[in-house]
Protein backbone atom coordinates (compact mmCIF):
# COMPACT_ATOMS: atom_id res chain seq x y z
CA UNK A 1 0.00 0.00 0.00
CA UNK A 2 2.56 2.45 0.93
CA UNK A 3 4.67 1.54 -2.04
CA UNK A 4 1.76 2.37 -4.38
CA UNK A 5 1.42 5.86 -2.80
CA UNK A 6 5.19 6.55 -2.97
CA UNK A 7 4.98 5.34 -7.07
CA UNK A 8 2.16 7.37 -7.30
CA UNK A 9 3.39 10.73 -5.91
CA UNK A 10 6.26 10.35 -8.17
CA UNK A 11 4.23 10.23 -10.97
CA UNK A 12 2.42 12.84 -9.54
CA UNK A 13 5.51 15.23 -9.20
CA UNK A 14 6.53 14.20 -13.05
CA UNK A 15 3.66 15.02 -14.48
CA UNK A 16 3.62 18.46 -12.54
CA UNK A 17 6.94 18.97 -14.03
CA UNK A 18 5.76 18.52 -17.63
CA UNK A 19 3.05 20.97 -16.98
CA UNK A 20 5.83 23.51 -16.11
CA UNK A 21 7.16 22.93 -19.44
CA UNK A 22 4.07 23.38 -21.04
CA UNK A 23 5.24 26.32 -22.59
CA UNK A 24 7.44 24.30 -24.93
CA UNK A 25 5.24 21.79 -26.08
CA UNK A 26 2.87 24.77 -27.19
CA UNK A 27 5.66 25.85 -29.22
CA UNK A 28 6.58 22.64 -30.21
CA UNK A 29 3.00 21.38 -31.35
CA UNK A 30 1.72 23.98 -33.26
CA UNK A 31 4.89 24.59 -35.21
CA UNK A 32 3.44 21.78 -37.18
CA UNK A 33 0.00 22.90 -37.74
CA UNK A 34 -1.51 25.04 -40.31
CA UNK A 35 -3.45 28.18 -40.20
CA UNK A 36 -6.94 27.07 -39.87
CA UNK A 37 -5.58 23.92 -37.44
CA UNK A 38 -4.08 26.22 -35.17
CA UNK A 39 -7.06 28.31 -34.67
CA UNK A 40 -9.07 25.58 -33.89
CA UNK A 41 -7.22 23.50 -31.57
CA UNK A 42 -4.33 25.33 -30.25
CA UNK A 43 -3.78 23.23 -27.29
CA UNK A 44 -3.88 19.98 -29.36
CA UNK A 45 -1.09 17.64 -30.57
CA UNK A 46 -1.34 18.28 -34.41
CA UNK A 47 -3.58 16.29 -37.27
CA UNK A 48 -0.06 15.13 -39.02
CA UNK A 49 3.82 15.45 -38.56
CA UNK A 50 5.00 17.95 -41.63
CA UNK A 51 7.96 19.64 -41.66
CA UNK A 52 7.00 22.55 -43.99
CA UNK A 53 7.51 25.32 -41.75
CA UNK A 54 10.95 24.35 -40.48
CA UNK A 55 11.78 24.24 -44.24
CA UNK A 56 10.63 27.72 -44.96
CA UNK A 57 11.58 28.89 -41.04
CA UNK A 58 15.38 27.81 -41.56
CA UNK A 59 15.70 30.02 -44.86
CA UNK A 60 13.87 32.89 -43.91
CA UNK A 61 16.05 33.13 -40.86
CA UNK A 62 19.23 32.07 -42.23
CA UNK A 63 19.68 29.37 -39.71
CA UNK A 64 22.51 27.70 -40.68
CA UNK A 65 24.49 30.43 -41.05
CA UNK A 66 23.00 31.91 -37.58
CA UNK A 67 23.95 28.43 -36.23
CA UNK A 68 27.58 28.74 -37.62
CA UNK A 69 27.72 32.64 -36.33
CA UNK A 70 26.53 31.97 -32.66
CA UNK A 71 28.66 28.66 -32.70
CA UNK A 72 32.09 30.69 -33.59
CA UNK A 73 31.42 33.31 -31.38
CA UNK A 74 30.67 31.29 -28.28
CA UNK A 75 33.40 29.00 -28.69
CA UNK A 76 36.28 31.20 -30.20
CA UNK A 77 35.63 34.04 -26.94
CA UNK A 78 35.40 31.00 -24.54
CA UNK A 79 38.60 29.52 -26.10
CA UNK A 80 40.05 33.20 -25.24
CA UNK A 81 38.89 33.97 -22.03
CA UNK A 82 40.23 29.94 -20.50
CA UNK A 83 43.05 30.66 -21.71
CA UNK A 84 43.79 34.36 -20.85
CA UNK A 85 42.09 34.74 -17.98
CA UNK A 86 43.73 31.16 -16.30
CA UNK A 87 46.87 32.85 -17.21
CA UNK A 88 46.21 35.72 -15.31
CA UNK A 89 44.79 34.73 -12.26
CA UNK A 90 47.37 31.88 -11.82
CA UNK A 91 50.02 35.11 -11.85
CA UNK A 92 48.28 36.96 -9.96
CA UNK A 93 47.99 34.22 -7.20
CA UNK A 94 51.62 33.65 -7.59
CA UNK A 95 52.89 37.14 -7.37
CA UNK A 96 51.48 38.01 -4.20
CA UNK A 97 52.70 41.82 -4.09
CA UNK A 98 50.77 45.48 -4.28
CA UNK A 99 50.28 45.28 -7.91
CA UNK A 100 48.73 41.85 -8.30
CA UNK A 101 46.02 42.58 -5.37
CA UNK A 102 45.31 46.27 -7.02
CA UNK A 103 44.29 44.18 -10.38
CA UNK A 104 42.68 41.92 -8.64
CA UNK A 105 40.36 44.46 -6.80
CA UNK A 106 39.88 46.26 -9.88
CA UNK A 107 38.41 42.97 -12.03
CA UNK A 108 36.25 42.38 -9.18
CA UNK A 109 34.95 45.79 -8.17
CA UNK A 110 33.72 46.14 -12.36
CA UNK A 111 31.61 42.94 -11.88
CA UNK A 112 29.08 45.43 -10.04
CA UNK A 113 28.88 47.53 -13.87
CA UNK A 114 25.74 46.50 -15.37
CA UNK A 115 26.05 46.42 -19.26
CA UNK A 116 23.48 49.42 -19.69
CA UNK A 117 26.01 51.67 -18.18
CA UNK A 118 28.68 50.52 -20.55
CA UNK A 119 27.02 49.87 -24.00
CA UNK A 120 27.29 53.66 -25.08
CA UNK A 121 30.62 54.61 -24.54
CA UNK A 122 31.83 51.15 -25.38
CA UNK A 123 30.26 51.50 -29.10
CA UNK A 124 32.18 55.21 -29.32
CA UNK A 125 35.47 53.33 -28.15
CA UNK A 126 34.66 50.59 -30.93
CA UNK A 127 33.91 53.17 -33.15
CA UNK A 128 37.14 55.40 -32.35
CA UNK A 129 39.71 52.36 -32.86
CA UNK A 130 37.60 51.37 -36.36
CA UNK A 131 38.09 55.07 -38.03
CA UNK A 132 41.99 55.26 -36.57
CA UNK A 133 43.42 52.26 -36.45
CA UNK A 134 41.16 50.35 -39.38
CA UNK A 135 40.32 47.41 -37.40
CA UNK A 136 36.74 46.20 -37.85
CA UNK A 137 35.43 46.12 -34.20
CA UNK A 138 31.97 46.91 -35.43
CA UNK A 139 29.86 44.70 -37.36
CA UNK A 140 32.18 42.25 -37.65
CA UNK A 141 32.31 38.74 -35.36
CA UNK A 142 35.94 39.30 -34.56
CA UNK A 143 34.88 42.69 -32.90
CA UNK A 144 31.82 40.91 -31.21
CA UNK A 145 34.31 37.73 -29.70
CA UNK A 146 36.88 40.80 -28.89
CA UNK A 147 34.35 42.37 -26.70
CA UNK A 148 32.86 39.25 -25.29
CA UNK A 149 36.36 38.62 -24.08
CA UNK A 150 36.28 42.11 -22.33
CA UNK A 151 33.33 41.16 -20.12
CA UNK A 152 34.21 38.00 -19.82
CA UNK A 153 37.25 38.66 -17.79
CA UNK A 154 35.95 39.53 -14.17
CA UNK A 155 34.33 36.20 -13.61
CA UNK A 156 36.53 33.83 -15.13
CA UNK A 157 39.65 35.50 -13.47
CA UNK A 158 37.36 35.86 -9.82
CA UNK A 159 36.61 31.79 -10.15
CA UNK A 160 40.23 30.65 -11.09
CA UNK A 161 41.38 32.92 -8.97
CA UNK A 162 39.75 30.94 -5.87
CA UNK A 163 40.72 27.48 -7.34
CA UNK A 164 44.33 28.59 -7.66
CA UNK A 165 44.55 29.44 -4.23
CA UNK A 166 43.54 26.68 -2.80
CA UNK A 167 45.96 23.90 -4.78
CA UNK A 168 49.50 23.54 -3.13
CA UNK A 169 52.98 25.40 -5.08
CA UNK A 170 55.02 22.16 -3.89
CA UNK A 171 53.94 20.62 -6.94
CA UNK A 172 55.16 23.92 -9.07
CA UNK A 173 58.26 24.18 -6.93
CA UNK A 174 59.36 21.03 -7.80
CA UNK A 175 58.61 21.46 -11.73
CA UNK A 176 60.97 24.30 -11.36
CA UNK A 177 64.06 21.86 -10.21
CA UNK A 178 63.39 19.81 -13.39
CA UNK A 179 63.63 22.89 -15.36
CA UNK A 180 60.96 24.02 -16.42
CA UNK A 181 59.82 27.56 -17.32
CA UNK A 182 57.38 29.56 -16.50
CA UNK A 183 55.46 29.19 -19.52
CA UNK A 184 55.77 25.20 -20.04
CA UNK A 185 55.22 25.54 -16.03
CA UNK A 186 51.81 26.49 -16.61
CA UNK A 187 50.69 24.80 -19.22
CA UNK A 188 51.60 21.45 -18.50
CA UNK A 189 51.46 21.45 -14.68
CA UNK A 190 49.26 23.95 -13.53
CA UNK A 191 46.70 24.47 -16.36
CA UNK A 192 45.84 21.03 -16.57
CA UNK A 193 44.81 20.86 -12.55
CA UNK A 194 42.44 23.84 -12.56
CA UNK A 195 40.09 21.87 -15.41
CA UNK A 196 37.35 21.98 -12.90
CA UNK A 197 37.27 25.77 -12.92
CA UNK A 198 37.81 25.80 -16.57
CA UNK A 199 34.69 23.38 -16.79
CA UNK A 200 32.58 25.71 -14.42
CA UNK A 201 33.95 29.24 -16.64
CA UNK A 202 32.89 26.96 -20.03
CA UNK A 203 29.42 26.27 -18.77
CA UNK A 204 28.96 29.84 -17.20
CA UNK A 205 30.17 31.56 -20.58
CA UNK A 206 28.35 29.25 -22.83
CA UNK A 207 25.20 30.07 -21.40
CA UNK A 208 25.53 33.78 -21.14
CA UNK A 209 27.19 33.82 -25.21
CA UNK A 210 25.07 31.62 -26.99
CA UNK A 211 21.95 34.00 -25.99
CA UNK A 212 23.11 36.96 -25.23
CA UNK A 213 21.01 39.37 -27.00
CA UNK A 214 22.00 42.94 -25.94
CA UNK A 215 26.01 43.41 -27.32
CA UNK A 216 25.54 41.98 -30.45
CA UNK A 217 21.91 43.68 -30.99
CA UNK A 218 24.69 46.87 -31.01
CA UNK A 219 27.73 45.21 -32.63
CA UNK A 220 26.48 43.60 -35.80
CA UNK A 221 24.35 45.13 -38.37
CA UNK A 222 24.81 43.02 -41.66
CA UNK A 223 22.29 40.51 -42.11
CA UNK A 224 25.03 37.29 -42.82
CA UNK A 225 26.71 38.32 -39.62
CA UNK A 226 23.79 37.21 -37.21
CA UNK A 227 23.32 35.42 -33.94
CA UNK A 228 20.85 33.23 -33.06
CA UNK A 229 18.67 35.41 -30.97
CA UNK A 230 20.09 37.83 -33.81
CA UNK A 231 17.83 36.36 -36.39
CA UNK A 232 15.65 34.89 -34.36
CA UNK A 233 14.21 38.03 -33.18
CA UNK A 234 14.18 39.60 -36.85
CA UNK A 235 12.44 36.97 -38.18
CA UNK A 236 9.93 36.71 -35.16
CA UNK A 237 9.12 40.47 -35.92
CA UNK A 238 8.72 39.52 -39.03
CA UNK A 239 6.11 36.72 -39.05
CA UNK A 240 4.63 37.68 -35.88
CA UNK A 241 1.10 36.90 -37.50
CA UNK A 242 2.26 33.32 -38.83
CA UNK A 243 2.14 31.66 -35.71
CA UNK A 244 3.28 28.01 -36.91
CA UNK A 245 6.27 29.76 -38.84
CA UNK A 246 7.59 31.46 -35.95
CA UNK A 247 7.04 28.70 -33.58
CA UNK A 248 8.96 26.42 -35.84
CA UNK A 249 11.35 28.88 -36.14
CA UNK A 250 11.80 28.93 -31.80
CA UNK A 251 11.57 25.65 -31.93
CA UNK A 252 14.67 25.57 -34.33
CA UNK A 253 16.86 27.58 -31.71
CA UNK A 254 15.66 25.36 -28.65
CA UNK A 255 16.56 22.26 -30.18
CA UNK A 256 20.50 23.11 -29.72
CA UNK A 257 20.10 24.27 -26.06
CA UNK A 258 18.55 21.00 -25.72
CA UNK A 259 20.60 18.69 -26.84
CA UNK A 260 23.56 20.95 -25.32
CA UNK A 261 21.68 20.64 -21.98
CA UNK A 262 21.29 16.76 -22.07
CA UNK A 263 24.85 16.30 -22.86
CA UNK A 264 26.48 17.98 -20.19
CA UNK A 265 24.23 18.31 -17.71
CA UNK A 266 25.67 17.05 -14.61
CA UNK A 267 28.37 19.78 -15.61
CA UNK A 268 25.58 22.45 -16.16
CA UNK A 269 24.16 21.89 -12.96
CA UNK A 270 26.96 22.04 -10.86
CA UNK A 271 28.86 24.71 -12.89
CA UNK A 272 25.85 26.81 -12.34
CA UNK A 273 25.58 25.98 -8.41
CA UNK A 274 29.24 27.03 -8.45
CA UNK A 275 29.47 30.64 -10.35
CA UNK A 276 26.45 31.44 -8.20
CA UNK A 277 27.50 30.61 -4.84
CA UNK A 278 31.32 31.75 -5.44
CA UNK B 1 55.08 33.23 -2.22
CA UNK B 2 57.67 35.78 -4.26
CA UNK B 3 57.74 33.75 -7.67
CA UNK B 4 58.81 37.13 -9.64
CA UNK B 5 62.80 36.72 -9.13
CA UNK B 6 63.18 39.62 -10.96
CA UNK B 7 60.65 38.08 -13.65
CA UNK B 8 58.46 40.87 -14.49
CA UNK B 9 58.83 39.53 -18.23
CA UNK B 10 56.98 36.62 -17.56
CA UNK B 11 54.40 38.83 -15.35
CA UNK B 12 53.52 40.96 -18.05
CA UNK B 13 53.36 38.27 -20.58
CA UNK B 14 50.72 36.32 -18.97
CA UNK B 15 48.50 39.19 -17.55
CA UNK B 16 48.73 42.27 -20.16
CA UNK B 17 47.14 40.63 -22.89
CA UNK B 18 43.58 40.21 -20.93
CA UNK B 19 44.18 43.62 -19.28
CA UNK B 20 44.73 45.33 -21.99
CA UNK B 21 41.28 43.70 -23.69
CA UNK B 22 39.78 44.45 -20.60
CA UNK B 23 40.63 47.90 -20.24
CA UNK B 24 39.68 49.10 -24.11
CA UNK B 25 36.02 47.28 -22.89
CA UNK B 26 35.32 48.00 -19.56
CA UNK B 27 37.14 50.38 -18.09
CA UNK B 28 37.76 52.86 -20.77
CA UNK B 29 34.20 53.24 -21.43
CA UNK B 30 33.47 53.23 -18.09
CA UNK B 31 35.25 56.63 -17.25
CA UNK B 32 33.74 57.96 -20.79
CA UNK B 33 30.49 56.81 -19.53
CA UNK B 34 30.74 59.07 -16.62
CA UNK B 35 32.07 62.28 -18.52
CA UNK B 36 29.28 61.92 -21.62
CA UNK B 37 26.64 61.77 -18.19
CA UNK B 38 27.71 65.74 -18.24
CA UNK B 39 27.51 66.76 -21.99
CA UNK B 40 24.31 66.95 -24.25
CA UNK B 41 25.01 65.53 -27.44
CA UNK B 42 22.56 63.33 -30.31
CA UNK B 43 25.19 61.23 -31.36
CA UNK B 44 26.13 62.43 -34.18
CA UNK B 45 29.77 63.07 -34.53
CA UNK B 46 29.72 66.31 -36.73
CA UNK B 47 27.16 67.82 -33.87
CA UNK B 48 28.60 69.45 -30.55
CA UNK B 49 28.74 68.12 -27.45
CA UNK B 50 27.48 70.97 -24.98
CA UNK B 51 28.77 70.83 -21.54
CA UNK B 52 25.44 70.96 -19.23
CA UNK B 53 26.95 69.77 -15.97
CA UNK B 54 24.42 68.57 -13.86
CA UNK B 55 21.27 69.06 -16.03
CA UNK B 56 21.38 65.70 -17.24
CA UNK B 57 20.90 64.33 -13.60
CA UNK B 58 18.57 67.33 -12.19
CA UNK B 59 16.53 66.86 -15.41
CA UNK B 60 16.17 63.09 -14.46
CA UNK B 61 13.75 64.27 -11.25
CA UNK B 62 11.01 65.58 -13.80
CA UNK B 63 10.99 63.02 -16.48
CA UNK B 64 7.44 61.02 -15.40
CA UNK B 65 8.32 58.64 -18.28
CA UNK B 66 11.70 57.49 -16.67
CA UNK B 67 10.01 57.96 -12.96
CA UNK B 68 7.13 55.91 -13.76
CA UNK B 69 9.42 53.15 -15.39
CA UNK B 70 11.76 52.73 -11.86
CA UNK B 71 8.30 52.63 -10.57
CA UNK B 72 7.59 49.42 -12.72
CA UNK B 73 11.02 47.94 -12.34
CA UNK B 74 10.96 48.20 -8.15
CA UNK B 75 7.24 46.45 -7.96
CA UNK B 76 8.29 44.07 -10.66
CA UNK B 77 11.46 43.07 -8.81
CA UNK B 78 9.99 43.03 -5.19
CA UNK B 79 7.31 40.73 -6.48
CA UNK B 80 9.16 38.57 -8.58
CA UNK B 81 12.41 37.92 -6.20
CA UNK B 82 9.91 36.76 -3.94
CA UNK B 83 7.95 34.46 -6.28
CA UNK B 84 11.38 32.68 -7.99
CA UNK B 85 12.41 32.23 -4.37
CA UNK B 86 9.53 30.59 -2.75
CA UNK B 87 9.20 28.84 -5.94
CA UNK B 88 12.86 27.53 -6.12
CA UNK B 89 12.60 26.55 -2.64
CA UNK B 90 9.57 24.39 -2.78
CA UNK B 91 11.75 22.41 -5.99
CA UNK B 92 14.61 22.41 -3.79
CA UNK B 93 12.55 20.49 -1.03
CA UNK B 94 10.94 18.03 -3.10
CA UNK B 95 14.43 16.98 -5.54
CA UNK B 96 16.23 16.52 -1.81
CA UNK B 97 13.91 14.18 -1.13
CA UNK B 98 13.87 10.02 -1.64
CA UNK B 99 12.40 10.38 -5.39
CA UNK B 100 13.69 7.94 -7.43
CA UNK B 101 12.98 10.83 -9.98
CA UNK B 102 14.98 13.57 -8.55
CA UNK B 103 17.07 14.23 -11.12
CA UNK B 104 14.91 13.83 -14.26
CA UNK B 105 12.93 16.55 -12.29
CA UNK B 106 15.77 18.71 -11.83
CA UNK B 107 16.44 18.55 -14.82
CA UNK B 108 13.18 19.36 -16.34
CA UNK B 109 12.93 22.40 -13.83
CA UNK B 110 16.08 24.03 -14.93
CA UNK B 111 15.27 24.01 -18.64
CA UNK B 112 13.92 27.22 -18.93
CA UNK B 113 17.11 28.84 -17.37
CA UNK B 114 19.18 27.64 -20.34
CA UNK B 115 16.75 29.20 -23.00
CA UNK B 116 17.95 32.88 -23.53
CA UNK B 117 15.12 35.74 -22.23
CA UNK B 118 14.94 36.44 -25.91
CA UNK B 119 13.62 33.58 -26.85
CA UNK B 120 11.72 32.94 -23.99
CA UNK B 121 9.61 35.86 -24.34
CA UNK B 122 8.43 35.11 -27.99
CA UNK B 123 7.43 31.57 -26.66
CA UNK B 124 5.07 33.26 -23.99
CA UNK B 125 4.34 36.14 -26.29
CA UNK B 126 2.21 33.12 -28.16
CA UNK B 127 0.75 31.96 -25.14
CA UNK B 128 -0.46 35.09 -23.24
CA UNK B 129 -2.12 36.44 -26.72
CA UNK B 130 -3.41 33.68 -28.71
CA UNK B 131 -3.77 30.71 -26.54
CA UNK B 132 -4.99 32.60 -23.96
CA UNK B 133 -7.57 34.39 -26.13
CA UNK B 134 -8.53 30.55 -27.24
CA UNK B 135 -8.75 29.23 -23.51
CA UNK B 136 -10.92 32.03 -22.54
CA UNK B 137 -13.11 31.86 -25.70
CA UNK B 138 -13.37 27.91 -25.40
CA UNK B 139 -13.57 27.74 -21.66
CA UNK B 140 -16.10 30.76 -21.78
CA UNK B 141 -13.76 32.64 -19.20
CA UNK B 142 -12.77 35.62 -21.24
CA UNK B 143 -12.60 37.71 -17.90
CA UNK B 144 -9.29 35.37 -16.84
CA UNK B 145 -7.82 34.65 -20.03
CA UNK B 146 -8.23 37.07 -22.71
CA UNK B 147 -4.71 39.15 -24.25
CA UNK B 148 -2.93 39.32 -21.17
CA UNK B 149 -0.01 42.24 -23.46
CA UNK B 150 -2.68 44.26 -24.31
CA UNK B 151 -3.96 45.39 -20.51
CA UNK B 152 -0.89 47.36 -18.55
CA UNK B 153 -1.35 45.48 -15.20
CA UNK B 154 -1.36 42.04 -17.00
CA UNK B 155 1.18 42.95 -19.11
CA UNK B 156 3.42 43.65 -16.03
CA UNK B 157 2.16 40.34 -14.15
CA UNK B 158 2.99 38.63 -17.73
CA UNK B 159 6.28 39.67 -17.54
CA UNK B 160 6.48 38.48 -13.81
CA UNK B 161 5.50 35.25 -14.82
CA UNK B 162 8.00 34.51 -17.42
CA UNK B 163 10.72 36.05 -15.16
CA UNK B 164 9.77 33.60 -11.95
CA UNK B 165 9.29 30.61 -14.69
CA UNK B 166 12.96 31.68 -16.02
CA UNK B 167 14.46 31.89 -12.85
CA UNK B 168 12.85 29.61 -10.21
CA UNK B 169 15.29 26.59 -11.22
CA UNK B 170 18.18 28.39 -10.89
CA UNK B 171 17.40 29.40 -7.33
CA UNK B 172 16.34 26.02 -6.89
CA UNK B 173 19.71 24.85 -7.67
CA UNK B 174 21.41 27.07 -4.91
CA UNK B 175 18.88 26.32 -2.70
CA UNK B 176 19.96 22.13 -3.10
CA UNK B 177 23.92 22.99 -2.93
CA UNK B 178 22.40 24.66 0.24
CA UNK B 179 20.23 21.78 1.80
CA UNK B 180 22.95 19.18 0.77
CA UNK B 181 25.33 20.98 2.81
CA UNK B 182 23.81 20.40 6.18
CA UNK B 183 24.79 17.47 7.82
CA UNK B 184 22.33 14.05 7.73
CA UNK B 185 23.37 13.69 11.80
CA UNK B 186 21.47 16.78 12.38
CA UNK B 187 18.61 16.22 10.83
CA UNK B 188 18.55 12.71 12.50
CA UNK B 189 19.05 13.93 15.94
CA UNK B 190 16.02 16.14 15.46
CA UNK B 191 13.77 13.50 14.50
CA UNK B 192 15.06 11.42 17.37
CA UNK B 193 14.22 14.34 19.54
CA UNK B 194 10.49 14.05 18.14
CA UNK B 195 10.36 16.89 15.88
CA UNK B 196 8.14 16.55 12.84
CA UNK B 197 8.45 18.00 8.69
CA UNK B 198 7.43 21.26 9.62
CA UNK B 199 9.90 22.02 12.60
CA UNK B 200 12.70 20.42 11.48
CA UNK B 201 12.09 22.43 8.67
CA UNK B 202 11.88 25.61 10.32
CA UNK B 203 13.87 24.98 12.79
CA UNK B 204 16.62 23.14 11.28
CA UNK B 205 16.86 23.79 7.65
CA UNK B 206 16.32 26.99 7.58
CA UNK B 207 18.52 28.82 9.63
CA UNK B 208 21.44 26.19 8.63
CA UNK B 209 20.61 27.54 5.36
CA UNK B 210 20.85 31.23 5.74
CA UNK B 211 23.89 31.64 3.47
CA UNK B 212 21.98 30.24 0.33
CA UNK B 213 19.11 32.46 0.94
CA UNK B 214 21.34 35.51 1.19
CA UNK B 215 22.69 34.46 -2.10
CA UNK B 216 19.99 33.24 -3.89
CA UNK B 217 17.78 36.85 -2.91
CA UNK B 218 20.31 39.32 -3.72
CA UNK B 219 21.39 37.69 -7.04
CA UNK B 220 17.76 37.83 -7.94
CA UNK B 221 17.28 40.78 -6.95
CA UNK B 222 20.29 41.95 -9.13
CA UNK B 223 19.17 40.09 -12.28
CA UNK B 224 15.08 41.32 -11.83
CA UNK B 225 16.57 44.78 -11.27
CA UNK B 226 18.78 44.60 -14.87
CA UNK B 227 15.48 43.12 -16.70
CA UNK B 228 15.82 43.69 -20.58
CA UNK B 229 15.75 40.68 -22.59
CA UNK B 230 12.37 39.24 -21.24
CA UNK B 231 11.05 42.37 -21.08
CA UNK B 232 11.70 43.54 -24.83
CA UNK B 233 10.54 40.64 -26.46
CA UNK B 234 7.44 39.51 -24.03
CA UNK B 235 5.87 42.98 -24.14
CA UNK B 236 8.20 45.78 -25.66
CA UNK B 237 7.74 48.03 -22.99
CA UNK B 238 4.08 48.12 -24.17
CA UNK B 239 1.41 48.91 -24.07
CA UNK B 240 1.73 53.09 -23.79
CA UNK B 241 4.95 52.47 -21.79
CA UNK B 242 2.89 50.79 -19.05
CA UNK B 243 5.83 47.64 -18.91
CA UNK B 244 9.21 49.71 -19.66
CA UNK B 245 11.45 48.53 -17.43
CA UNK B 246 14.32 50.46 -15.88
CA UNK B 247 17.36 49.04 -18.40
CA UNK B 248 14.90 49.74 -21.06
CA UNK B 249 14.31 53.00 -20.70
CA UNK B 250 18.25 53.51 -20.74
CA UNK B 251 17.83 51.89 -24.02
CA UNK B 252 15.53 54.18 -25.50
CA UNK B 253 16.71 56.80 -24.52
CA UNK B 254 20.08 56.62 -26.08
CA UNK B 255 19.12 54.52 -28.93
CA UNK B 256 15.61 55.55 -30.06
CA UNK B 257 15.62 59.25 -29.10
CA UNK B 258 19.24 59.61 -29.48
CA UNK B 259 19.83 61.85 -26.19
CA UNK B 260 22.98 60.09 -25.66
CA UNK B 261 24.33 62.62 -22.77
CA UNK B 262 20.75 62.88 -20.84
CA UNK B 263 20.87 58.61 -21.45
CA UNK B 264 23.88 58.20 -20.31
CA UNK B 265 23.05 60.00 -16.89
CA UNK B 266 20.50 56.92 -16.60
CA UNK B 267 22.84 54.73 -17.34
CA UNK B 268 25.29 55.80 -14.53
CA UNK B 269 22.06 56.24 -12.09
CA UNK B 270 21.33 52.97 -12.57
CA UNK B 271 25.16 52.05 -12.08
CA UNK B 272 24.97 53.25 -8.59
CA UNK B 273 21.70 51.72 -7.89
CA UNK B 274 23.37 47.94 -8.83
CA UNK B 275 26.34 48.58 -6.64
CA UNK B 276 24.55 49.88 -3.64
CA UNK B 277 22.21 46.42 -3.94
CA UNK B 278 25.08 44.13 -4.70
CA UNK B 279 27.33 46.04 -1.99
CA UNK B 280 24.73 45.59 0.92
CA UNK B 281 24.58 41.73 -0.33
CA UNK B 282 28.21 41.36 0.46
CA UNK B 283 28.47 42.94 3.63
CA UNK B 284 25.49 41.08 5.08
CA UNK B 285 26.77 37.38 3.49
CA UNK B 286 30.42 38.31 5.26
CA UNK B 287 28.50 38.89 8.71
CA UNK B 288 26.20 35.55 8.12
CA UNK B 289 29.45 33.85 7.44
CA UNK B 290 31.10 35.29 10.79
CA UNK B 291 28.09 33.90 12.86
CA UNK B 292 27.68 30.53 11.17
CA UNK B 293 31.59 30.18 12.57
Amino acid sequence: MKKALKVLLEILIVVLCLLYLFPIYIVIVNSFKNRAELYDNILGLPAKIDFQYYKTAMTKMSFLTAFKNSFIVTAVSIGIIVVLASMTAWMLVRTDDKLSKVLFTVFIATMLIPFQTLMMPLMQVMGWIRDTLNIPMLDSLGGLIYMNVGFGASMAVFLYHGFVKSIPISLEEAAIIDGCNTFELFWKIVFPMLKPTTVTVMILDVIWIWNDYMLPSLVISSKHLRTIPLSTAAFFGQFTIQWNLSMAGLTLTIIPVIIFYLSAQKHIVKGVAAGAIK
Amino acid sequence: MNRRKGNTAWYMLFTLPLIFVFTTVVIIPFFMGIVYSFFSWDGLKLNPKIFVGFDNYIRLFSDTRFLSSIGHTVLFTIVTVLFINILGLIFALITTTKLKTRNVVRTMLLMPYLIGGIILGFIWQFIFTDVFSFMGETLGLTNVFFNWLLDPEFALISIMIVTTWQMAGYTMIIYIAGIQAIPEDVIEAAAIDGAGFWKTLFKIKFPLMMPSFTISLFMTLSTCFKIFDVNLSLTGGGPNNATEMFAMNIYNEIFAKNNFGYGQAKAILFFILVAVITLIQVSITKKKEVTMQ
